[in-house]
């Protein structure tokens, strides 16, 4: 088969809907266009059991009911709505809740907004391989503690996180536990009960479903959680979260939960092989790293730094033919290489140099091999160009070296 | 982010890449930005004696694209010009050349601090004084 460029490997941003996903909706725009509230015509009707069975499906995935399974905009409103609407529906129980500094930005602002209504945030770190300590977060519970939020799959580094034991420290405690599963669900088994989780945000277009739609799952029995609405309005999905439904994307969320339930060993399978690939091509170059811990991870992602190498100027040698994303960004540009990084230790040289691949349904082996070629020839090209990698090849200690920092 | 084809051809066949022999007395070099900013450009130039002019200048850089191609054009321009022509070498020149966007103006500025640094070293080791210069905002 003949390689058509240019490939894509940043499905950790996003997914390409699935054309599965399409085909299920597509009816939901025209024919059945009915607005799922409306309770007295065949329109209304049909549109309600759309989004019923979708969300069966959706509850399926995750073995949750379906009752428990509440529609957003995406995960970035459900990490919104789970942690504002615990704080705010728990408030008479305390103000402290509990996180990590490697959570993606929508738990660490909604967080920082928390902390400006008065509530108190534990940012815990992470050690060199991006896991948690669970005997920090057993420490950092006080009397006050309503939540911990702890994601599942990291985005950069697709470090997995103990969920199982996180939750049983939660339990001990009576805390509640919320978990942002976005880069998780759909890829490895999340099953609610079984890892203990009480509220958990996810995302249709990480897992070739639609932009613009996802859900917050929150438990009705053992505990009984509810969270405090955040949008007023209509009073849909149980009063928690108004505004007319999105029946197409939700019809096209519940497809892509039911396609990825079918295919998820396979495609795990599939895809942890096709990364190690990738991963042990790349290692054959001189000075390249793996960030985060390699066992405990999402199959689909991988995460290395080129030292001596910019991930921006690296990027533009094939950024032609392959998508993918760095996790640097030049400081006099006034942006931070990226916290993920940091969070882990890394030094700046590390994380100026480190590229993010996420592979794909629609990765194929052929993509894989070409990628390694071509980043292999930028990382050699670059190097033979970076006044690093002489001072290094010449045995330079670059710390010894005086910088003109800006 | 579109970038110019100027620009993407000195990022693909760069000019001038490699190492003078600092030691020597008509070798000047410039080292600026830090590894932790994600730039680093060493420049350098070596001046005929006899003319003053500048006979060949040499880079390495690492940093993002606009951060080599800058670097690789004002290696360009360095060479025939006299160390005061090569004074008067502005970053916005570099701007408009290769039609960089705002975010990557510095970029050009790490360029013409380099320069100016290569020039002052040259300068010092042959018993001048080094020149005062202004800081440009990064
Ligand atoms: C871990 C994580 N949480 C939340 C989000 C935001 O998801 P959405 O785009 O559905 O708002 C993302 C996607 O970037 C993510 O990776
Ligand atoms: S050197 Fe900073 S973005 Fe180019």
């Amino acid at each position: 088969m003949e390689l058509k460029l240019p490939i894509y490997l940043d499905n950790n941003a996003t997914t390409p809907c699935d054309p599965r996903v399409v085909d299920a909706m597509l009816p939901y725009f025209t024919e059945k266009f009915g607005n799922a509230a409306s309770r007295n015509h065949s329109f209304g009707w049909t549109a309600e059991e759309a989004v019923d069975y979708a969300r069966e499906q959706v509850a399926k995935l995750i073995g949750a009911d379906p009752k428990e399974i509440i529609f957003t905009s995406g995960a970035t409103e459900a990490d919104n709505l789970a942690i504002k609407g615990v704080f705010e529906m728990y408030a008479s129980r305390g103000n402290h809740i509990i996180t990590c500094t490697t959570e993606h930005k929508a738990v660490l602002d909604t967080c920082k907004h928390i902390e400006k209504l008065g509530g108190q945030v534990t940012y815990l770190p992470v050690a060199a391989d991006g896991l948690i300590d669970l005997n920090e977060l057993e420490k950092a519970i006080t009397d006050k503690t309503i939540l911990i939020a702890i994601m599942y799959g990291n985005n950069e580094i697709g470090v997995i996180q103990p969920i199982r034991e996180i939750s049983k420290i939660a339990r001990k405690h009576g805390v509640l536990f919320f978990t942002d599963g976005t880069q998780a669900v759909g890829k490895v088994p999340v099953d609610v009960n079984a890892d203990g989780i009480d509220l958990m945000a996810f995302s249709a277009h990480k897992m070739y479903g639609p932009k613009g739609v996802g859900a917050l799952y929150v438990r009705r029995k053992s505990p009984r959680v509810k969270v405090t609405a955040q949008m007023d309005g209509g009073g849909h999905e149980r009063g928690m979260r108004s505004g007319t439904m999105n029946v197409p994307g939700i019809v096209g969320f519940g497809k892509a939960c039911e396609i990825c339930m079918n295919e998820m060993e396979a495609e795990g399978q599939r895809l942890s092989k096709m990364r190690d690939r990738l991963e042990a091509g790349l290692m054959q170059l001189e000075e390249a790293y793996v960030n985060g811990n390699r066992e405990h991870r999402l199959p689909h992602v991988a995460n290395i730094s080129f030292k001596y190498v910019e991930g921006e100027g690296l990027m533009m040698g094939f950024n032609k033919n392959i998508a993918l994303s760095s996790g640097s960004a030049c400081t006099s540009a006034s942006l931070e290489p990226s916290y993920v990084l940091k969070a882990l230790g890394l030094g700046d040289d590390l994380a100026h140099s480190s590229l993010r691949f996420g592979l794909g349904r629609f990765t194929t082996d052929e993509q894989i091999d070409y990628t390694i070629k071509a980043i292999s020839e930028t990382v050699l090209k670059l190097r033979e160009m970076s006044p690093l990698w002489e001072m290094f090849k010449e045995g330079i200690d670059l710390n010894s070296i005086e910088w003109a920092h800006h | 982010m579109a970038y110019s084809e100027k620009l993407i051809d000195h990022y693909t066949h760069p000019k001038n890449v490699g190492t003078l022999d600092k030691s020597k007395n008509n070798v000047g070099t410039g080292l600026v930005g830090a590894p932790e900013c994600g730039d680093v450009m060493r420049l350098q130039i070596e001046v005929d004696e006899a003319t003053g002019v500048i006979s060949d200048a040499k880079f390495k850089t690492f940093g993002c694209g606009s951060a080599i191609a800058s670097s690789s054009l004002a290696t360009e321009w360095l060479k025939g010009k006299t160390v005061d022509q090569a004074l008067t070498i502005d970053n916005m020149d570099i701007v408009e050349e290769l039609n960089l966007p705002p975010v990557k103006i510095h970029c050009s500025v790490l360029a013409e601090d380099a320069i100016k640094a290569a020039i002052n070293d040259y300068r010092v080791k042959n018993g001048m004084p080094a020149l005062e210069l202004e800081e440009k905002k990064h």
